[in-house]
């Protein structure tokens, strides 16, 4: 099989899972939901650190350091909000009133 | 060759990433998914580390220490209402690194690379800088450091199509050349394209942009992957752009708008109008220990939580209220507007913060058929969701959302700071209904009084 139809099968059956296991979530969870995906897209870090890995001059360093901050930024900042929120969602779970 | 143990890693972290958006899809398992996929991202970032000889390992590590505790405080101290901005500034900062990434791909493609290579890193660059401005505006917007309303002058939908052409042909020159000069002037150009698209777009559909600039940010992430050949950012990628993009869908549909009346509305002019300032029509007003009687004397009570209400960090005196009028016998629900809030959803997190029980948060849908047997509905710090012109008026900007239907009570009370009219910044008839009473004042203020008031009946 072609490479390029290796990862294009991984796309298009990414999209469909991307659908698919979101389709029935109820309105309650879209902001958490879309604040985790938004943390999921920060792995763009990995990229960073690879491409600032191998810069050979200091303008690809300092470009990939700024690439890696704002990417961390992205990732952890994301999923501690994310992880903020959905406490609010489970906390009051047990007796239901928690004061 | 990547090691087969890395493969399989990335794959593993992919799956992990699956799982984490179907956990974070249900209630009950949402926590656990997203430290699925905390954990995921962790491993897949140390992976490179493990098997390949990186230059700069310190100062990367240090970049990462840098943006992780940036991140982790931000977090951390933002407050509940502050969140949807704070969402919209990660994720522009993610569309800024992943432009920022492909140009330094660009940088390392020669003229021998496959076609399809460059055109994904000319769209990284593009999309990247679209989503990082177009994230920065909206967190202006929210912040309100700048005017919530939309922003449209003479000659915009020019502009904007001047400036789409220029993209597609930088892209073009990018593709051709493979040259670090072209990426730049590409960003440069993304990034104005990305400030023209949010800034005709009106407060009460940020969040909607919010999400289409997240589905973005995803794809562009998936581009860098196949560029850089990587699994784990393709897949990741891929599944933020598709699952962002049809929650941008269910979004929309919530409000009962379609993404390109919200993107391009103000573009085509009419979705602007509004009043804007406050009016000085005739109205009636109460002081708390009127409304208090109002309250304390009726049977069935049903409270609407806005922003306003947030905003003025009322929660905890709202469920005080409620729970005194609940002791006096009447049967008191919240009516939950899918938007409330500034997001889908952001209600809830609020009133949870306030430990308001689950029960009593009832939704839209089921709420309505119940308001015209219900003798007082409190409005506190909501406009737009209750404003009938959604259902009556077809030149309002909110023409077609789903509303509660709060006009069809016996009596309204609205707790308001002024007579400005909402974040769609039109006006609401249902403030002059003779059975309407606004008792003005900051929210939490009105509250604290209208507690102590219905205490001493």
């Amino acid at each position: 099989m072609d490479e390029s139809v290796v990862w294009l099968t991984i796309v298009v059956l990414s999209v469909f899972v991307g659908v698919e296991v979101i389709s029935k979530v109820s309105s309650t969870l879209h902001t958490p939901l879309m604040s985790g995906a938004n943390a999921i897209h920060g792995i763009i870090l990995l990229g960073a650190v690879l491409v600032t890995g191998s810069a050979d001059s200091t303008t690809t360093l300092v470009v990939g350091l700024v690439a890696t901050v704002l990417a961390t930024v992205n990732l952890v900042g994301g999923f501690v909000v994310t992880d903020r929120m959905l406490q609010m969602f489970t906390r009051r779970r047990p007796g239901g009133d928690g004061r | 060759m990547t090691p087969t143990w890395v493969q399989l890693v990335h794959l593993a972290c992919a799956v992990c990433f699956i799982l984490a958006l179907k956990g974070l899809a249900g209630p009950r398992t949402a926590r656990a998914g997203n430290l699925v996929g905390a954990l995921a991202a962790v491993v897949a970032v140390a992976v490179p580390f493990g098997y390949l000889e990186l230059d700069h390992v310190a100062l990367i590590v240090a970049a990462i220490a840098v943006g992780g505790v940036v991140g982790a405080v931000g977090a951390r101290r933002v407050q509940m209402t502050q969140m949807p901005q704070l969402v919209a500034l990660f994720n522009g900062v993610g569309g800024g690194a992943a432009a920022l990434v492909a140009l330094l791909e660009l940088d390392h493609l020669g003229p021998a690379t496959p076609g399809f290579d460059v055109v994904a890193t000319a769209f990284t660059v593009a999309v990247g800088a679209v989503s990082f401005a177009g994230s920065v505006v909206t967190f202006a917007k929210l912040q309100e450091l700048m005017t919530s309303r939309p922003v449209v002058f003479p000659g915009l939908p020019v502009l904007f199509g001047v400036l789409l052409a220029m993209l597609l042909v930088l892209a073009g020159l990018v593709v051709a050349e493979v040259s670090v000069g072209w990426g730049v002037a590409l960003a440069l150009a993304g990034l104005v394209a990305g400030a023209l698209l949010v800034l005709p777009v009106g407060g009460a559909d940020v969040p909607i942009v919010i999400s289409l600039l997240n589905a973005l940010t995803g794809l562009t992430v998936a581009a860098g992957g196949y560029v850089l050949g990587n699994v784990v950012l393709l897949v990741a990628g891929t599944l933020v752009g598709a699952s962002g993009s049809f929650l941008t869908l269910l979004m929309a549909r919530a409000m009962g708008r379609s993404v390109g009346n919200i993107l391009f509305g103000a573009l085509r002019g009419g979705s602007t109008l509004g009043a804007g300032e406050a009016s000085d029509r005739p109205v009636r007003s109460a002081g708390p220990e009127d409304v208090a009687i109002l309250l304390g004397y009726a049977e069935r009570v049903v409270v609407v939580p806005g922003y306003g209400l947030a905003v003025a960090q009322a929660q905890h005196t709202l469920r005080e209220l409620v729970e005194v009028l609940a002791a006096r016998g009447a049967r008191v629900d919240y009516a939950i507007h899918p938007v409330a809030g500034r997001m889908p959803g952001h209600m809830n997190v609020l009133l949870a913060e306030a430990q308001v029980p689950y029960e009593q948060l009832v939704e839209m849908d089921d709420i309505n058929p119940d308001l015209p047997h219900t003798d007082v509905v409190l409005v506190v710090g909501a406009n737009d969701v209750v404003n009938p012109a959604a259902r009556s008026n077809p030149a309002a900007p909110i023409y077609g959302m789903p509303i509660l239907d709060v006009d069809q009570a016996r009596q309204v009370v609205f707790l308001k700071r002024s007579m400005r009219p909402g974040f769609a910044g039109i006006e609401n008839e249902l403030l002059f209904d003779p059975r309407t009473t606004l008792l003005f004042g900051d929210a939490k203020e009105s509250l604290t009084r209208l507690v102590a008031a219905v205490k001493a009946l």
